[in-house]
């Protein structure tokens, strides 16, 4: 489970977040979405520790990231899986060697381990014969099974990916969103997604985080983000002509 | 880390020795031909044709000369190399891993170019042989002539100064490119204005550093 507490964030002037509090439980999807300058890639950094927010706190089943000790901090995030939003693979390696790659650092296992726990992870993510290809010999939806594959090779407790399906055709889109949600119940992880893609809200948003301005302008599921009376969620939400029509439909259905 | 090491002294060292031999030999000849043709005076010897090619070669044109050119060549590979790593979040990628970024690819580089000497060893000695092919087949002097030249007066603290000079010099071309590629902002744009911004940086450094040893171990 990860705990934001009121945590803010500023760059220069500008204040970009702005006091968010919110909790994202373990085995559970989390969604964080909004328009473009929110701040959700901001407080996608500030989670993973690579921003550090002025005000607040983050806590990682109940220990505070800014208390833990540089060992701590080390050991933690080895504990944690990015999926970047492209794919941030290293050029210079194979597949094979992309998803071997946090083995080798944070792991003593022998290449025997390795190669099988490899193997495994890649057939996972339905590229059993890709271990020899270089990451420009791949598509996008490779590449981004292949940093999927490499997330979660050392069975992380945390899952964090932004805009995993940006660049993506709908049909592959919903493979990589399904995708995430099968491994996150398997390895019941907590997973916390950056998106303004709706078609993921909708297949996979267990728990939904709006962020507008750098604050949290609500939060709920995808099951009742229909309902919603907030303005600025509707507006987001129903930005599209094709929502706007499922909309319709929705309360016809339920007058 | 050892792989990584390999892997540059590979890229950084090997894959440059093709192209500071082929300049070195051929700067070797010419800086022999204007020797002898501005040698016109048939009082001095002609043996001063070689020890003349020898003191340029090793005191500046080895480990200067080349050493520009390396900031050109093995510098913008470095500065684009790690900046296009910036560009596409591999380095976030290292940093959200728990991986020191600037150790896991500055370092081996680092430890690559302390070979870098070796590079200038290979310089000198085919920018002295280019300098006696030219002068043996363009007929300026006779090959006993330039060899007397070449070992006249030897002073071997001449080549441990070009050494220490090589020596700072490697430093320098494997520590600013990186800094540039490391600490660039934007796009694949970017990293092409990081690359020659390093050139540039690296140059300036370079020969500042040069004038300063010079005058701090030669006068």
């Amino acid at each position: 489970m990860i705990e934001v507490k009121n945590i803010e964030k500023s760059f220069g002037e500008t204040k970009v977040l702005k006091g968010i509090s919110t909790v994202f439980e373990k085995g559970k999807t989390n969604l964080v979405i909004g328009q473009s300058g929110s701040g959700k890639t901001v407080f996608l950094k500030c989670l993973l520790g690579l921003f550090y927010p002025e005000k607040g706190t983050i806590s990682y089943d109940g220990k505070i990231y800014s208390n833990l000790t540089a060992n701590e901090k080390a050991t933690l995030r080895s504990e944690i899986g990015m999926v970047f939003q492209g794919s941030a693979l290293f050029d210079s390696m194979t597949i094979e060697e992309n998803v071997m790659f946090p083995l080798r650092m944070f792991t003593n296992q022998s290449v025997a381990e390795m190669q099988e726990r490899v193997d495994f992870v890649l057939n996972r993510v339905n590229l059993p014969n890709a271990h020899k290809k270089f990451p420009s010999e791949a598509s996008g939806g490779m590449q981004k099974r292949v940093a999927i594959a490499r997330a979660i090779v050392n069975k992380p407790k945390y899952l964090f990916c932004d805009e995993p399906n940006s660049g993506l055709d709908p049909r592959t889109a919903i493979v990589i969103d399904n995708l995430i949600q099968e491994i996150t119940d398997e390895y019941q992880m907590t997973t916390v997604i950056n998106s303004h893609d709706m078609n993921s809200v909708m297949e996979i948003g267990e728990k939904i985080v709006f962020l507008q301005h750098g604050l949290k302008a609500w939060e709920g599921s995808k099951n009742n983000i229909f309902r919603t009376d907030n303005e600025a969620v509707t507006d987001f939400v129903y930005s599209s002509e094709l929502f706007k029509k499922v909309k319709r439909m929705y309360m016809e259905e339920n007058q | 880390m050892k792989t990584l090491i390999f892997k540059d002294i590979d890229d950084l060292v090997i894959g440059s020795l093709g192209i500071v031999a082929f300049i070195s030999f051929f700067v070797g000849g010419v800086v022999t031909i204007q020797t002898a043709l501005n040698i016109s005076n048939p009082l001095i010897p002609k043996y001063l044709v070689g020890f003349a090619t020898r003191q340029s070669v090793i005191l500046e044109f080895a480990p200067t000369f080349i050493s520009i050119i390396m900031a050109g060549k093995v510098g913008s590979f470095i500065t684009s190399s790690i900046g296009s790593m910036r560009v596409t979040e591999q380095i976030d990628a290292l940093e959200v891993m728990g991986i020191n970024a600037v150790n896991y690819l500055v370092f081996p580089k680092f430890i690559a170019m302390l070979l870098y000497p070796f590079v200038i060893s290979i310089a000198m000695f085919l920018g002295v042989l280019g300098g006696m092919a030219a002068c043996i087949y363009g007929g300026f002097s006779t090959l006993e002539d330039y060899i007397t030249g070449v070992q006249m007066d030897f002073i071997p603290f001449h080549l441990t100064y070009a050494m220490i000079k090589t020596t700072v010099f490697a430093i320098i071309l494997a520590t600013i490119p990186s800094y540039h590629g490391f600490y660039m902002k934007g796009g694949a744009l970017e990293v092409g204005k990081a690359s020659t911004t390093s050139f540039v940086w690296t140059s300036v450094v370079i020969i500042l550093s040069n004038y300063i040893l010079t005058q701090m171990l030669l006068s």
